[in-house]
Protein backbone atom coordinates (compact mmCIF):
# COMPACT_ATOMS: atom_id res chain seq x y z
CA UNK A 1 0.00 0.00 0.00
CA UNK A 2 1.38 3.72 -0.47
CA UNK A 3 2.74 5.20 2.38
CA UNK A 4 1.56 8.75 3.19
CA UNK A 5 4.01 10.32 1.85
CA UNK A 6 3.68 9.00 -1.59
CA UNK A 7 -0.10 10.14 -1.19
CA UNK A 8 0.38 13.23 -0.01
CA UNK A 9 2.87 14.05 -3.30
CA UNK A 10 0.11 13.05 -5.68
CA UNK A 11 -2.62 14.72 -4.16
CA UNK A 12 -0.37 18.37 -4.04
CA UNK A 13 -0.12 17.61 -7.72
CA UNK A 14 -3.81 17.26 -8.44
CA UNK A 15 -4.67 20.12 -6.15
CA UNK A 16 -2.03 22.29 -8.20
CA UNK A 17 -3.07 21.14 -11.10
CA UNK A 18 -6.68 21.45 -10.26
CA UNK A 19 -6.34 25.18 -8.33
CA UNK A 20 -3.54 26.83 -10.40
CA UNK A 21 -1.15 27.20 -6.55
CA UNK A 22 2.18 26.33 -6.60
CA UNK A 23 3.11 23.23 -5.28
CA UNK A 24 5.22 25.09 -1.31
CA UNK A 25 1.33 26.09 -1.11
CA UNK A 26 -0.65 22.94 -0.46
CA UNK A 27 0.84 22.22 3.02
CA UNK A 28 -1.23 19.15 4.80
CA UNK A 29 -2.70 22.21 7.08
CA UNK A 30 -4.03 23.84 4.62
CA UNK A 31 -7.68 24.95 4.00
CA UNK A 32 -8.71 24.12 0.29
CA UNK A 33 -10.75 27.62 0.24
CA UNK A 34 -9.47 29.74 2.34
CA UNK A 35 -5.75 28.72 1.57
CA UNK A 36 -5.89 27.88 -1.79
CA UNK A 37 -8.91 29.58 -3.18
CA UNK A 38 -10.53 26.81 -4.12
CA UNK A 39 -14.42 27.14 -5.58
CA UNK A 40 -17.44 24.56 -5.35
CA UNK A 41 -16.22 23.90 -9.65
CA UNK A 42 -13.06 22.68 -7.83
CA UNK A 43 -14.22 20.61 -6.05
CA UNK A 44 -15.43 18.63 -8.96
CA UNK A 45 -12.60 19.08 -10.68
CA UNK A 46 -10.83 17.55 -7.33
CA UNK A 47 -13.00 14.68 -7.42
CA UNK A 48 -11.79 13.48 -11.31
CA UNK A 49 -8.26 14.33 -10.40
CA UNK A 50 -8.67 12.13 -7.62
CA UNK A 51 -10.26 9.25 -8.93
CA UNK A 52 -8.08 9.14 -11.97
CA UNK A 53 -4.62 9.47 -10.18
CA UNK A 54 -5.31 6.55 -7.50
CA UNK A 55 -8.10 4.51 -9.10
CA UNK A 56 -10.42 4.62 -6.48
CA UNK A 57 -14.12 5.86 -7.10
CA UNK A 58 -15.76 8.75 -4.97
CA UNK A 59 -19.58 8.80 -4.59
CA UNK A 60 -21.24 11.72 -4.56
CA UNK A 61 -21.02 13.81 -1.89
CA UNK A 62 -18.64 11.53 -0.05
CA UNK A 63 -15.70 13.63 -0.24
CA UNK A 64 -17.41 17.02 0.02
CA UNK A 65 -20.90 16.81 1.47
CA UNK A 66 -23.22 18.55 -0.05
CA UNK A 67 -26.71 19.66 1.16
CA UNK A 68 -25.72 20.14 4.75
CA UNK A 69 -25.87 23.47 5.37
CA UNK A 70 -29.28 23.38 3.45
CA UNK A 71 -31.48 21.75 6.61
CA UNK A 72 -32.66 23.64 9.27
CA UNK A 73 -32.07 20.88 11.77
CA UNK A 74 -28.38 21.23 11.27
CA UNK A 75 -28.20 24.89 10.83
CA UNK A 76 -29.43 27.77 13.15
CA UNK A 77 -28.98 31.21 12.99
CA UNK A 78 -25.41 30.43 10.89
CA UNK A 79 -23.99 28.05 13.73
CA UNK A 80 -24.22 24.45 13.49
CA UNK A 81 -26.46 22.64 16.00
CA UNK A 82 -25.36 19.98 17.72
CA UNK A 83 -27.26 17.63 15.37
CA UNK A 84 -25.82 18.73 12.39
CA UNK A 85 -22.25 18.94 14.10
CA UNK A 86 -23.39 14.85 14.70
CA UNK A 87 -24.15 14.79 11.12
CA UNK A 88 -20.65 16.12 10.53
CA UNK A 89 -18.95 13.40 12.34
CA UNK A 90 -20.61 10.70 10.67
CA UNK A 91 -20.27 12.62 7.05
CA UNK A 92 -16.70 14.02 7.27
CA UNK A 93 -14.65 10.58 9.28
CA UNK A 94 -11.59 11.91 8.15
CA UNK A 95 -11.69 15.62 8.88
CA UNK A 96 -10.02 16.75 12.29
CA UNK A 97 -13.52 18.48 13.84
CA UNK A 98 -12.00 20.11 17.13
CA UNK A 99 -11.40 23.57 16.63
CA UNK A 100 -14.66 23.51 14.04
CA UNK A 101 -16.88 22.16 17.12
CA UNK A 102 -15.97 25.12 19.81
CA UNK A 103 -17.26 27.54 16.76
CA UNK A 104 -19.65 25.90 14.65
CA UNK A 105 -19.85 29.18 12.72
CA UNK A 106 -21.24 28.04 9.59
CA UNK A 107 -18.95 30.14 7.41
CA UNK A 108 -16.02 28.52 8.29
CA UNK A 109 -17.12 25.28 7.43
CA UNK A 110 -14.79 25.36 4.16
CA UNK A 111 -11.82 25.49 6.71
CA UNK A 112 -12.44 21.72 7.41
CA UNK A 113 -11.56 20.50 3.78
CA UNK A 114 -7.84 20.56 4.22
CA UNK A 115 -5.33 18.85 2.28
CA UNK A 116 -4.71 16.45 5.03
CA UNK A 117 -8.22 15.81 5.05
CA UNK A 118 -8.02 14.98 1.70
CA UNK A 119 -4.73 12.26 2.13
CA UNK A 120 -6.70 10.83 4.90
CA UNK A 121 -9.38 10.18 2.70
CA UNK A 122 -7.47 8.54 -0.27
CA UNK A 123 -5.63 6.54 2.28
CA UNK A 124 -8.60 4.92 3.29
CA UNK A 125 -9.78 4.25 0.14
CA UNK A 126 -6.73 2.92 -1.17
CA UNK A 127 -7.06 0.62 1.94
CA UNK A 128 -10.05 -0.39 1.82
CA UNK A 129 -9.03 -1.45 -1.80
CA UNK A 130 -6.19 -3.38 -0.77
CA UNK B 1 -26.88 38.97 -32.82
CA UNK B 2 -27.11 35.63 -31.41
CA UNK B 3 -24.81 33.70 -28.65
CA UNK B 4 -24.91 30.33 -31.01
CA UNK B 5 -21.62 29.31 -32.06
CA UNK B 6 -23.04 25.95 -33.92
CA UNK B 7 -24.39 25.31 -37.04
CA UNK B 8 -25.10 22.37 -37.60
CA UNK B 9 -25.00 18.93 -35.64
CA UNK B 10 -23.71 15.88 -37.49
CA UNK B 11 -23.41 13.21 -35.10
CA UNK B 12 -24.24 12.51 -32.04
CA UNK B 13 -23.37 9.12 -29.20
CA UNK B 14 -24.85 9.71 -25.94
CA UNK B 15 -21.94 10.12 -23.50
CA UNK B 16 -19.24 9.74 -25.82
CA UNK B 17 -19.17 11.85 -28.97
CA UNK B 18 -20.50 14.69 -30.75
CA UNK B 19 -19.84 16.41 -34.31
CA UNK B 20 -20.94 19.71 -35.48
CA UNK B 21 -20.05 22.51 -38.06
CA UNK B 22 -19.54 26.13 -37.85
CA UNK B 23 -19.37 28.27 -41.12
CA UNK B 24 -17.71 31.57 -40.52
CA UNK B 25 -18.74 34.57 -42.32
CA UNK B 26 -18.28 37.92 -42.91
CA UNK B 27 -22.07 38.57 -41.51
CA UNK B 28 -20.98 38.17 -38.43
CA UNK B 29 -20.49 41.47 -37.06
CA UNK B 30 -17.31 40.70 -34.58
CA UNK B 31 -15.26 39.73 -37.60
CA UNK B 32 -15.30 43.51 -38.58
CA UNK B 33 -13.74 44.47 -35.38
CA UNK B 34 -11.35 41.46 -34.93
CA UNK B 35 -9.33 42.82 -37.39
CA UNK B 36 -10.67 45.78 -39.13
CA UNK B 37 -9.23 43.87 -43.15
CA UNK B 38 -7.73 40.68 -41.50
CA UNK B 39 -10.59 38.93 -39.99
CA UNK B 40 -10.12 36.42 -38.19
CA UNK B 41 -12.77 33.97 -36.11
CA UNK B 42 -11.60 35.20 -32.24
CA UNK B 43 -10.03 32.30 -30.18
CA UNK B 44 -12.80 32.81 -27.61
CA UNK B 45 -14.85 31.99 -30.02
CA UNK B 46 -13.58 28.72 -31.23
CA UNK B 47 -13.52 27.70 -27.51
CA UNK B 48 -17.09 28.88 -27.22
CA UNK B 49 -18.24 26.84 -30.44
CA UNK B 50 -16.40 23.83 -29.14
CA UNK B 51 -18.35 24.42 -25.90
CA UNK B 52 -21.80 24.29 -27.12
CA UNK B 53 -20.82 20.80 -29.48
CA UNK B 54 -19.37 19.45 -25.61
CA UNK B 55 -22.59 21.33 -24.16
CA UNK B 56 -24.94 19.36 -26.52
CA UNK B 57 -23.18 16.37 -25.48
CA UNK B 58 -22.78 16.89 -21.60
CA UNK B 59 -26.77 17.87 -21.89
CA UNK B 60 -28.07 14.80 -23.79
CA UNK B 61 -26.12 12.37 -20.98
CA UNK B 62 -28.60 13.22 -18.51
CA UNK B 63 -31.50 13.67 -21.29
CA UNK B 64 -31.13 17.24 -21.22
CA UNK B 65 -32.77 17.36 -17.81
CA UNK B 66 -29.94 19.60 -16.20
CA UNK B 67 -28.49 22.78 -17.12
CA UNK B 68 -24.99 22.37 -18.19
CA UNK B 69 -22.69 25.02 -17.34
CA UNK B 70 -19.09 25.70 -18.54
CA UNK B 71 -16.70 25.57 -15.37
CA UNK B 72 -13.48 25.34 -16.51
CA UNK B 73 -11.11 26.12 -19.36
CA UNK B 74 -8.46 23.54 -18.37
CA UNK B 75 -6.23 23.68 -21.76
CA UNK B 76 -7.11 25.74 -25.33
CA UNK B 77 -4.16 25.66 -27.88
CA UNK B 78 -4.67 27.01 -31.00
CA UNK B 79 -2.82 25.89 -33.85
CA UNK B 80 -3.96 28.41 -36.78
CA UNK B 81 -6.38 31.04 -37.71
CA UNK B 82 -10.47 30.65 -39.33
CA UNK B 83 -11.08 33.18 -41.22
CA UNK B 84 -14.28 34.06 -43.52
CA UNK B 85 -15.59 31.12 -45.99
CA UNK B 86 -13.89 28.65 -43.73
CA UNK B 87 -15.63 25.38 -42.25
CA UNK B 88 -15.21 24.25 -39.00
CA UNK B 89 -15.40 20.71 -38.03
CA UNK B 90 -15.98 20.43 -34.14
CA UNK B 91 -15.66 17.51 -32.63
CA UNK B 92 -16.19 17.12 -28.81
CA UNK B 93 -15.26 13.75 -26.90
CA UNK B 94 -16.57 13.12 -23.03
CA UNK B 95 -13.26 11.86 -20.95
CA UNK B 96 -14.74 11.73 -17.68
CA UNK B 97 -18.73 12.19 -16.80
CA UNK B 98 -20.33 11.51 -13.60
CA UNK B 99 -23.53 12.91 -11.81
CA UNK B 100 -22.31 16.37 -10.79
CA UNK B 101 -20.44 17.45 -14.29
CA UNK B 102 -18.47 16.18 -16.88
CA UNK B 103 -14.49 16.76 -19.34
CA UNK B 104 -14.94 17.08 -22.58
CA UNK B 105 -12.24 17.19 -25.02
CA UNK B 106 -12.72 19.17 -27.87
CA UNK B 107 -10.64 19.79 -31.18
CA UNK B 108 -11.59 21.56 -34.32
CA UNK B 109 -10.59 21.02 -37.40
CA UNK B 110 -9.91 23.16 -40.59
CA UNK B 111 -9.83 21.54 -44.19
CA UNK B 112 -8.44 18.04 -42.31
CA UNK B 113 -6.13 20.03 -40.44
CA UNK B 114 -6.11 20.60 -36.47
CA UNK B 115 -6.90 23.97 -35.28
CA UNK B 116 -7.68 24.15 -31.85
CA UNK B 117 -7.33 21.75 -28.94
CA UNK B 118 -9.60 22.22 -25.68
CA UNK B 119 -10.38 20.95 -22.76
CA UNK B 120 -13.17 21.72 -20.44
CA UNK B 121 -14.70 21.17 -17.54
CA UNK B 122 -19.14 21.36 -16.91
CA UNK B 123 -20.93 21.07 -14.02
CA UNK B 124 -24.60 20.07 -14.08
CA UNK B 125 -27.33 22.24 -12.08
CA UNK B 126 -30.17 20.56 -11.60
CA UNK B 127 -32.87 22.58 -12.53
CA UNK B 128 -35.85 20.97 -10.35
CA UNK B 129 -34.30 22.47 -7.23
CA UNK B 130 -33.55 25.88 -8.59
CA UNK B 131 -36.98 27.88 -7.53
CA UNK B 132 -36.44 29.80 -11.13
CA UNK B 133 -38.01 30.61 -14.10
CA UNK B 134 -35.14 30.97 -15.71
CA UNK B 135 -34.74 27.85 -18.61
CA UNK B 136 -32.13 26.82 -20.11
CA UNK B 137 -31.94 28.43 -23.79
CA UNK B 138 -29.45 26.28 -24.77
CA UNK B 139 -31.62 22.99 -24.40
CA UNK B 140 -34.94 24.30 -25.03
CA UNK B 141 -36.51 22.00 -27.62
CA UNK B 142 -36.22 25.32 -30.38
CA UNK B 143 -32.65 25.18 -29.83
CA UNK B 144 -32.37 21.60 -30.29
CA UNK B 145 -34.61 21.58 -33.29
CA UNK B 146 -32.20 24.19 -34.79
CA UNK B 147 -29.48 22.81 -34.81
CA UNK B 148 -30.93 19.62 -36.09
CA UNK B 149 -30.46 17.62 -32.83
CA UNK B 150 -33.37 15.97 -32.63
CA UNK B 151 -33.14 14.84 -36.36
CA UNK B 152 -29.40 13.75 -35.58
CA UNK B 153 -30.71 11.57 -32.69
CA UNK B 154 -33.74 9.96 -34.82
CA UNK B 155 -31.56 8.83 -38.15
CA UNK B 156 -28.82 7.29 -35.91
CA UNK B 157 -30.33 4.62 -33.44
CA UNK B 158 -27.28 4.37 -31.70
CA UNK B 159 -27.43 8.43 -30.41
CA UNK B 160 -30.01 7.43 -27.94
Amino acid sequence: MADTNEVLEKVTECLVEALGVEEDEVETKASLTADLGAESIDFLDIVFRLEKTFDIKIPRGELFPESLLSSPEFVKDGKMTEQGLEELRKRLPYADLSEFESDPNVAEIGNLFTVEMIVKYVEGKLAAKA
Amino acid sequence: MRWIFVDRLLEIKKGKYAKAIKNISMGEDHLHDHFPLFPVMPNTLIIEALAQTGGILAGLSHDFKNMVILAKIEKATFHDMATPGDQLILEAEIVEDREEGCRITGRANLNGKRLADVSILFVNLDTSEMNSSVDSYVFTRQFLALLGVDKVLAEIPESK
